[in-house]
């Protein structure tokens, strides 16, 4: 699965690579389609961000297949967690476009918009949960999208399908037996676990994790990465994942896109690359 | 080489210190203004002691406790009631006021200037209004405690919301949950302790609030300290003034006592 969809960009000369010109990391002209063997799930055609006069990236181009695992890297401020939240459309592009499978998030408003990012789930660095609420209402929650409305807004007054599909998902990450405990009552680890849950509740098509074990020590990170790792990709999840630690990046991620200096400066499989590969994009 | 420290007192420069004699000017017109005579503070200590031995001891005849009694428990009544519907319509508006929530900021603005307006007019103001309105009685001053109470809780409900973290509401937003929806489910719940502390803050200072409201006929027990005075009955109006005391020394411990329980929780 890894190497044979790899599609897009690649100036990797500036990034230390032994051969650039080797075919682990192919150069390819930004905004060029391939040709795809799966469909594409999200597609970034010359996207810029901008606030106000700062630029944050320029003419971000590339494709993803559905099911593949997308690493996004860079330093801090290379603009990782905003190019994310212009996939999912939370913000707006200043030029280019963002097509979230099939659709222009960039264009979309309204109910379109939310029918679109009712297929998606977001796991971020924080958690992200409701602190006063039980872990069970945090995890209904996720189905808001789909089920809008009262009756999703706590376990209990969820209609039982909703209740039986949030302890399944907290059954897939091991916490079905702290349903009724509040979420700020959780360690990091099982917070992170819940939000994966939540994430994962509507059987999403594409998820976003916004650095999920940044804020976890090093053997908690590891679980819920494996774990986060293990769930989507039983269910050929489309994955796009924003990390500081390369080895996640090459273990976890069939493909690395790397944002350095406001461009992408790599667009390789992750098999091709060694971690000595990604320094460059630190720099 | 030893460094030199910093003067303890920096010279002002000529602008800081106009500002401090217009402080001054301003602060002596003002006193001016309020009619402030030390002659009247000199002498006013015997005048008081004058009061005081007249009010003392208070008036604890049964007949007259049982009424005072009964007063205050209207006044608790007006009180109570004006701040649970305040505080519970003060929901929604501060939703509308909130910038960035559900309304636009047009909506915002409008609703922060009529809450503004709502604050500037004192409680006992909006009590005579409502006696023109719904006629003499504890109705009127509990209408008044009531926007009194909308006044302050949909303010600072609207600016608790506002600093709630945007995480949570941003995750149910990626996934495609409805305004309303984040609101309810992320909003609402981070920032009800805060909710909780300034609704029992709106309650303590209704109770305050309701003590004074009889002085233009709004109910509860005011009415008998403005008659106690009138009618040059101190020892009455004293056990007014010390039954108030209790009160609202007791409503602010038990408010005290909530927030820690309730807020506390949460830790």
């Amino acid at each position: 699965m890894r190497a044979t969809r790899n599609s897009t960009i690649s100036s990797v000369s500036d990034l230390g690579l032994k051969d650039p010109a080797a075919p682990r990391v192919q150069p390819v002209v930004p905004g060029a389609r391939s040709v795809l063997v799966s469909p594409v799930d999200i597609e970034a055609r010359h996207v810029a961000k901008r606030f106000g006069e700062t630029a944050i990236f320029e003419d971000v181009s590339f494709r993803l297949a559905r099911g593949e695992a997308v690493a996004l890297v860079g330093a801090n401020g290379a603009g990782k967690s905003t190019l994310l939240r212009c996939l999912m459309g939370l913000i707006p592009v200043s030029s280019g476009s963002v097509h979230l499978l099939g659709e222009e998030t960039s264009g979309a408003k309204g109910a379109a918009l939310r029918g679109l990012r009712a297929q998606v789930g977001l796991v971020s660095q924080k958690h992200n949960l409701v602190p006063r609420l039980s872990v069970l209402s945090n995890v209904i929650h996720g189905l808001l999208g789909q089920s809008p409305g009262v009756r999703h807004w706590s376990h209990m007054l969820a209609p039982e399908a909703s209740r039986l599909a949030a302890m399944q998902a907290l059954g897939k990450v091991g916490l079905a037996d702290f349903a009724t405990r509040r979420a700020d009552r959780l360690s990091g680890g099982q917070s992170q676990r819940v939000a994966i849950a939540r994430a994962i509740v509507s059987r999403p098509k594409v998820l976003f994790a916004d650095e999920p074990c940044a804020s976890l020590d090093p053997s908690a990170g590891e679980d819920v990465m494996a774990l986060f790792f293990r769930l989507v990709k039983d269910e050929g999840v489309t994955v796009v994942f924003t990390s500081h630690n390369i080895e996640h990046a090459l273990r976890f991620g069939d493909r690395v896109l790397g944002l350095s200096n406001g461009q992408l400066k790599l667009d390789a499989t992750a098999a091709s690359l060694a971690p000595s590969d990604l320094r460059g994009l630190y720099d | 080489m030893t460094e030199l420290a910093p003067a303890r007192i920096e010279r002002p420069s000529a602008l800081s210190f106009l500002g401090y004699v217009l402080g001054l000017v301003i602060l002596f017109w003002c006193l001016a203004g309020a009619g402030f005579s030390l002659d009247k503070v000199m002498t006013a200590p015997p005048r008081f002691a004058d009061f005081a031995t007249r009010a003392f001891p208070p008036n604890l005849e049964p007949q007259v406790l049982a009424r005072l009694d009964w007063k205050m428990v209207e006044t608790l009544q007006i009180a109570v009631a004006g701040a649970v519907i305040g505080v519970i319509l003060s929901v929604p508006i501060a939703l509308l006021a909130a910038r960035g929530l559900i309304a636009g900021p047009a909506v915002n603005q409008i609703v922060r200037t009529i809450l503004g307006f709502i604050r500037a007019v004192p409680d006992i103001a909006w009590a005579l209004v409502f006696v023109v309105a719904v006629g003499l009685g504890p109705f009127a001053g509990m209408l008044a405690i009531a926007v009194d109470t909308i006044g302050f809780c949909g303010r600072f409900f609207a600016d608790d919301m506002e600093a709630t973290d945007k995480g949570p509401a941003e995750s149910l937003t990626a996934t495609g949950a409805r305004k309303i929806d984040v609101v309810a489910c992320a909003t609402i719940p981070a920032a009800m302790p805060a909710f909780v502390s300034t609704g029992l803050y709106a309650f303590e200072k209704a109770v305050r609030s309701s003590t004074i409201l009889g002085l233009v006929g709004a109910g509860g027990i005011g009415i008998e300290l403005k008659v106690g005075f009138d009618l040059f009955d101190y020892p009455t109006a004293m056990t007014v003034i010390l039954m108030i005391a209790v009160v609202v020394i007791a409503i602010e411990h038990l408010s005290g006592w909530a927030r820690t329980r309730i807020i506390g929780e949460q830790k």
